[in-house]
């Protein structure tokens, strides 16, 4: 009866890929944490006027065409980020929207663009490298010369943003880089540059979680300072003036700009820092008077779904060891199993 | 060795020209022509395709559905050479030839789907690999794959031309190429499922799970048998040929087993994560979860015995079932329980509708042609 027993070896041998990822050394893959001098922007939805300037100045930033929704085709009117949309802010409404920032009978804004996820699922998907997240400041980079355009990175940003120019034989994929295009000029993201309340502000992440929190400890309707543009660190702000001329670009590699901070009172915030840990954090942070829920921000846990797909991926690759084990047991059945009478020696009916 | 003295495989013969391939060629000729348009127009010409659903059929159904079905070659193969079952053999070169149809066309069907298709090379360039991405690990052992089943496919092409040398020679060697032949399918068939993984939340808790790389496994290795149920069925009738009952009472019998195990996983799976009571609400999504399980616990009521099995018409319904179950698992997944928020939905264009149509027809027509000329099916008994 030894056809039972190669059975039962083969048995073992061809589970072995999937019983065997307990016994090998299991090589989980933790959640990123953004990198000490990650930038990003902090969004506050109290601050926001819905001006839309951030978006006409993405637009001429990232050199997009206009997109239009209305029939008279006069004015750019996109309804959601798109292979030519980096950013946008949408409107929540609810009731007779009397109150601002209010989540009944009010209304408010969300500012729409890429988070720069401390542990991207872009990057993991992204088979070719053609996403990539920047070692130093965080940036999730996007090099068209290498994407194939297989769009597995837009199905699996929670956030929805890496998006593709479906209309264009050549499209590539378009989403926010924090305008690292103009970074080597001095100049920092077009949205945040021109944003007149400071709503959206560029700087690093730390400082500008720090900047959140502040915010969130206040007591809404008393009167702070708000900065605008950039947040400046204490350190650079110290020196503010005092090596810096006009124009140039100061010691950090930012243009220098007079300083705009203002006053103004403080809004009636979620008490929640979006970003802060959402899939291992984001270099992007929010702010809002409304569930994020409400706003189109995803709930999502504080591990990322990056980390537990190369988990699964390292398991059962890492080292290549359990294919080759697998092959090893797979060749010796295999050998003993490949009958010479597969050769055709004598075998009738070959001269057709 | 009497369970080797099977029926050596012979040319089927006949014209080549006939209705079935008239009506094949017709559709691979609109599907060209659809290819054409989009590669000069674009994805988004032909395509209902959107960034809430980035993938569409030609993804989900003609490669991952497409591949899972062309899993009868690993499915037999393994049988035959791993569990060291050789009188399924009559089986393996027929199974083979539809698995090395079915995966260079999903191959060929990645491209046509490839936004930027000429950077493709990227995807084998050292400097350029991802190798954390499951889409890498997904194309390298499906190109690999695709080489293997070519190589293992070659003895019919050697013996048609009266290479018995080179035959031998590679016969020699064919052990390793088996043995690859059945690594590679488990490691990228296991992978399509892990390719959802990291989508993370978008995908409907019901399908959602660590464990989706086992129950892709499992399905396909049951969609492979399932396809060779079909397959013999169908082949026997358009060639008139008797079918070969003897072989697939006792696989089906294996194949039931499989689903047996799939099924123990898939609800385990569901229960242990505490989501089936997402599958009771009124949704289409648990909807779709029953039907897709009904499809594979049916055929125990179908074949579950060995009458039944002997039933040509029960095995061709069973197969078909688990086919569909398989394939509802995927488009589940993939489509039905993926949510990116609101404002996005998907329904397939015709001309998607007509290209998938047209990579199914180019399998039929190939295999016809092949069938008709080359030894891959066995020779009937002359007895009838």
């Amino acid at each position: 009866m030894s056809s039972r027993r190669d059975f039962l070896k083969g048995a073992l041998a061809a589970t072995g890929a999937m019983v065997g990822a307990g016994s090998t050394v299991v090589q989980a893959r933790d959640t990123y944490t953004r990198p000490p001098e990650a930038m990003g922007l902090l969004y506050d939805a109290t601050l926001c006027v819905g001006c839309k300037a951030c978006m006409a100045a993405c637009k001429e930033a990232n050199n997009n065409p206009p997109e239009f929704n209305t029939v008279d085709h006069l004015w750019d009117t996109p309804l959601d980020t798109t292979g030519y949309t980096f950013n946008i802010i949408k409107m929540y409404r609810n009731g007779t929207m009397d109150t601002k920032d209010a989540e009944v009978n009010g209304y408010a804004f969300m500012k729409t663009s890429c988070m720069h996820c401390a542990d991207p699922s872009c990057v993991s998907a992204c088979p070719v490298s053609a996403m990539t997240k920047n070692p130093e400041n965080g940036i999730v980079e996007y090099n068209a010369d290498k994407c194939i355009g297989c769009r597995y990175c837009v199905a699996a940003c929670p956030f929805g943003i890496p998006k593709y120019q479906y209309d264009d034989p050549l499209g590539r994929i378009g989403k926010c880089e924090l305008c690292r295009h103009r970074h080597k000029d001095g100049n920092y993201s077009a949205c945040a540059e021109v944003c007149p309340t400071g709503a959206t502000l560029f700087g690093r992440s730390e400082d500008l979680l720090a900047e959140a929190k502040r915010r969130l400890a206040l007591k809404p309707g008393t009167v702070t300072k708000f900065p605008r543009g950039r947040l400046r660190p204490a350190t650079e702000r110290m020196l503010q003036g005092k090596e810096d001329g006009k124009g140039q670009k100061n010691r950090h590699g930012w243009r220098d700009e007079p300083d705009q901070t203002y006053e103004g009172s403080v809004g009636k915030y979620v008490q929640h820092v979006y970003g802060e840990k959402e899939y291992g954090g984001t270099q992007v942070l929010k702010l809002s008077g409304v569930t994020f829920e409400k706003v189109g921000m995803p709930n999502l846990p504080p591990y990322s779904s990056a980390a537990t797909s190369e988990t699964i991926q390292h398991t059962l690759y890492g080292g290549l060891l359990m294919p080759i084990a697998v092959l090893g047991a797979l060749t010796w059945v295999a050998k003993r199993n490949v009958k010479p009478d597969d050769d055709d020696a004598g075998k009738p009916g070959d001269k057709s | 060795m009497s369970a080797q003295h099977h029926a050596v495989p012979e040319p089927v013969g006949g014209p080549l020209l006939n209705k079935v391939t008239f009506i094949a060629g017709t559709l691979v000729a609109i599907m060209a022509a659809i290819l054409l348009y989009r590669f000069i127009f674009g994805l988004g010409a032909v395509t209902n395709l959107s960034d809430g659903y980035p993938w569409g059929i030609w993804i989900v159904v003609d490669v991952m559905i497409g591949s899972a079905f062309a899993c009868g070659g690993f499915s037999v193969a393994m049988l035959v050479y791993i569990f060291n079952k050789g009188e399924y053999h009559p089986l393996v070169r027929p199974a083979l030839l539809a698995s090395l149809l079915g995966y260079t066309l999903a191959g060929a069907g990645v491209i046509f789907d490839l936004g930027r298709w000429w950077n493709v090379w990227n995807m084998y360039w050292p400097w350029s690999v991802n190798p954390n991405s499951v889409m890498f690990e997904v194309a390298i052992c499906i190109t690999l794959y695709i080489v293997v089943m070519w190589i293992e496919f070659a003895p019919v092409f050697l013996e048609k031309l009266g290479l018995k040398d080179m035959k031998r020679k590679l016969n020699k060697f064919l052990f390793i190429v088996i043995a690859l032949g059945t690594l590679l399918p488990m490691m990228h068939q296991s992978s399509l499922g892990t390719l959802w993984v990291v989508l993370g939340t978008q995908v409907h808790p019901l399908w959602q799970t660590p464990l989706i790389p086992a129950l892709f496994l499992l399905s396909a290795i049951i969609m492979g048998y399932a396809v060779v149920l079909f397959e013999s069925c169908i082949a026997s009738s358009a060639y008139r040929r008797s079918i070969e009952v003897s072989l697939l009472n006792p696989m089906a019998r294996i194949m039931l087993g499989v689903v047996a195990a799939y099924l123990a996983v898939r609800l385990g799976d569901v229960i242990f994560r505490g989501v089936i009571g997402r599958s009771f609400a009124l949704s289409l999504e648990g909807l779709m979860f029953w039907l897709e399980m009904a499809c594979f616990i049916a055929p125990f009521f179908l074949i579950g015995r060995e009458v039944q099995r002997r039933n040509p018409a029960r095995l061709f319904v069973a197969g078909i079932l688990l086919m569909l179950g398989g394939s509802l698992l995927r488009l589940n997944g993939f489509l039905i329980g993926y949510d990116t928020g609101a404002g996005f939905s998907y329904f397939p264009s015709l001309s998607e509708i007509l290209v998938t149509a047209g990579m199914f027809a180019t399998e039929v027509f190939v295999y016809v042609i092949v069938t008709r000329r080359f030894p891959v099916l066995p020779r009937e008994a002359p007895a009838h």
